[in-house]
């Protein structure tokens, strides 16, 4: 009886194992664990972005099919002076507002970080421009800034300091000032609170000990606070820039990128085009072109992140 | 290297006091351990003496200087903190050059006298570390040295060894003392281990609630505390208290708990039936005929000596051999405390009553 068992059992045996190894083959499991998140991203991320290019390679306008014309939609783009002046227009506009985001909001952190009176109440105030809508706030910045009734016209009249209303958003400089002034005004509580929150890692002793050290104030924040925030930094100011380069929003709602294409940025001028227009092709190629801007954003600070050897835990070199 | 005078200093947290006028002299050169539970201020107090916390009334003087109201980094002290406060983005080497650095040394200068506290504490393979990468002893070692470096008046040092596994706080302990012997430096240092009190300090200042309880070298405390407190706390394992009534019958005893007699060399005058506590310390009993009953509970061989703990007159007691007696719980023997080492403190105050 055990002979006959014995050759039956074996394929059974085998076939049993490759089924069983495949279940316990965690790599396997892994990769079924994995999809659901894999299908996400591709659906919602890969694929739009993909079509996005493919869309700049061809005219397709909205209602009609287009045909693949290579790089014809960049050839125009290259000639396009409304293009290019786009172009310095989000550049300027993400310097300069990322730049004083980040003066005001370490300015901020450092001082809500005190010992003060209403600490927790004041926290809370700095994030009031975060929680309203960015469209509602652009609407009172549009108030603030018209040309009739602005409130800051107004009050420099009966200070008596001008004669005529400014015409904010009539006029080119101006309007680059407003919208700067309302991105920052908006961008500032995320970069203050993220700081905020990386101040309150530093442990105290270390302020103390540099004190004894024979610190001043200023030299705690220039050899201790600053080098310990330089990774949150990083982070938050890549965030930072990447939210005001691809602003929207914000413009749209103010000043639909005039007086004269002033504050036109890539993200509103491929909008116009591409939807108000119909040339969605075009518009694709625009919105393609802030591609190597953001990853150009996005390597500085990677490499700003990696080069902290002190963060790192075992390597002795 | 200069002396300390803390002198009548109190210290209030809003209304509440949490010192109650402390004055400790230090010598110059002295190795002081203020040490007791937590809560008691010394912790605080090591704070005002680096200028990190106000002084609220009294002096702190450092040499011939007051400096109540000097700068920390103009009292010319250095401080080891309980945590090492170590700069994590600083290589070892800059971490001890730091205050050197501020005061605008040249960059030999720094190297020089990094170099050397590098040699003294054998930190030289590691000067290019970062903390990360160091483990606990060679980071404490690191904060020491950037104390040496500045070459101060006066070392301070909050609870340095508490972060440290037992068997290196025990290294340690020894490597800070043969520091100090080298060195000569001033040193306060904070703690609520009673152990490295003793073996560390010149001088011990036993605190408890925002006062001094008693302040001596180890031996005068362990061998006369002031009060039941300090007798309590210096000690390991802790001295066994009865409490009863002093006896002067013709030959001076005293009637622990249930009635039990014990020994008294002599009884201070006027003292008969007083309430009072009976001190004995662990390792001052014997085995003898004439000893109190005693019903072994626990035994705890530790190879070099035997814990025993027993009941005596319905009290729990430890008792600490040497010799390997053969115990078991439930035995009953007789321990005898050694009347010339007994303390007898008065049960209401704590106050020590015998000589």
């Amino acid at each position: 009886m055990a002979d006959v068992a014995i050759p039956r059992a074996k394929p059974q045996m085998s076939e049993d194992s490759a089924w069983t190894q495949l279940k316990h083959n965690r790599n396997w499991l892994g990769f079924w664990f994995m999809v659901p998140a894999m299908a996400f991203l591709i659906f919602f991320l890969a694929y739009p972005l993909g079509l996005g290019i493919w869309l700049s390679f061809t005219d397709t306008r909205i209602g009609r099919v287009g045909h693949f014309i290579a790089t014809e939609n960049y050839e125009w783009l290259w000639d396009d002076s409304i293009f290019w002046l786009s172009v310095f227009n989000t550049l300027l506009y993400t310097f300069v507002a990322s730049a004083l985001k980040f003066a005001i909001g370490l300015y901020l952190a450092l001082l809500l970080n005190e010992n003060m009176p209403f600490k927790a109440m004041l926290r809370a105030m700095v994030l009031i421009p975060f929680i309203v809508p960015t469209v509602l706030s652009a609407l009172a910045f549009w108030w603030i800034f018209d040309s009739q009734f602005s409130i800051i016209s107004w009050s420099l009249k009966h200070l008596g300091l001008i004669s005529q209303n400014i015409n904010f958003l009539g006029d080119t400089t101006w309007a680059r000032i407003c919208v700067i002034f309302a991105n920052i005004w908006r961008g500032v509580p995320f970069v203050a609170i993220t700081l905020l929150a990386g101040l309150q890692t530093v442990s105290p002793s270390l302020y103390e000990a540099a004190t004894l050290d024979g610190a001043t104030r200023w030299q705690n924040f220039r050899y201790i606070t600053y080098p310990l925030l330089t990774p949150i930094i990083a982070v938050v100011m890549t965030f930072s820039v990447l939210f005001t380069f691809t602003d929207f929003q914000l413009i749209w709602a103010m000043t639909r990128g005039g007086p004269v294409n002033a504050t036109h940025l890539m993200a509103t001028l491929s909008y116009q085009r591409a939807i108000i227009a119909g040339q969605l092709g075009e518009g694709a190629a625009i919105s393609s072109a802030m591609i190597p801007f953001l990853l150009a954003a996005i390597m500085v600070s990677w490499f700003g992140l990696q080069r902290r050897k002190w963060q790192q835990g075992e390597s002795n070199d | 290297m200069s002396s300390v005078q803390i002198r009548d200093v109190r210290k209030s947290f809003g209304n509440f006091e949490v010192l109650h006028g402390v004055s400790i002299p230090i010598e110059d050169g002295q190795f002081v351990v203020l040490v007791g539970p937590s809560g008691c201020g010394k912790s605080t107090l090591l704070r005002m003496l680096a200028g990190l916390e106000n002084i609220t009334s009294g002096t702190i003087s450092i040499g011939d200087r007051v400096v109540n109201n000097v700068q920390p980094k103009e009292r010319d002290i250095a401080m080891v903190f309980q945590n090492y406060a170590l700069y994590p983005h600083m290589t070892v080497a800059d971490n001890m050059g730091f205050s050197l650095k501020l005061r605008n040394a040249g960059s030999d200068e720094i190297n020089k006298r990094v170099k050397r506290a590098a040699e003294i504490l054998a930190l030289s393979p590691l000067l290019d570390r970062y903390p990360r990468q160091l483990s606990g002893g060679q980071r404490q070692r690191v904060a020491m040295g950037r104390a040496i470096v500045r070459d101060p008046q006066v070392f301070l040092f909050d609870e340095p060894l508490s972060n440290l596994d037992a068997k290196l706080r025990v290294a340690m302990r020894t490597e800070i003392k043969e520091l100090h012997q080298r060195l000569k430096t001033t040193t306060v240092y904070v703690t609520h281990d009673q152990i490295e009190a003793m073996t560390m300090a010149d001088k011990i200042v036993v605190m408890h609630d925002g006062i001094v309880e008693q302040m001596g070298t180890p031996l005068e405390l362990y061998d006369k505390p002031d009060n039941q407190f300090v007798a309590g706390f210096i000690g390991s394992p802790a001295m066994n208290f009865l409490k009863g009534h002093v006896r002067v019958n013709g030959v001076a005893t005293f009637e622990g708990p249930n009635g039990v007699k014990l020994p008294l060399k002599s009884a201070p005058a006027g003292s008969d039936g007083r309430p009072a506590v009976y001190g004995v310390r662990p390792e001052h009993f014997t085995i003898a005929d004439d000893g109190a009953e005693a019903e072994i509970i626990v035994v705890e061989p530790t190879g070099s000596e035997t814990q025993v703990f027993a009941k005596v007159g319905g009290e729990q007691v430890v008792a600490v051999f040497r010799e390997r007696h053969q115990f078991n719980p439930g035995d009953k023997v007789r321990l005898k405390p050694d009347p010339s080492l007994v303390h007898l403190f008065d049960d209401a105050t704590g106050k020590r009553m015998n000589a």
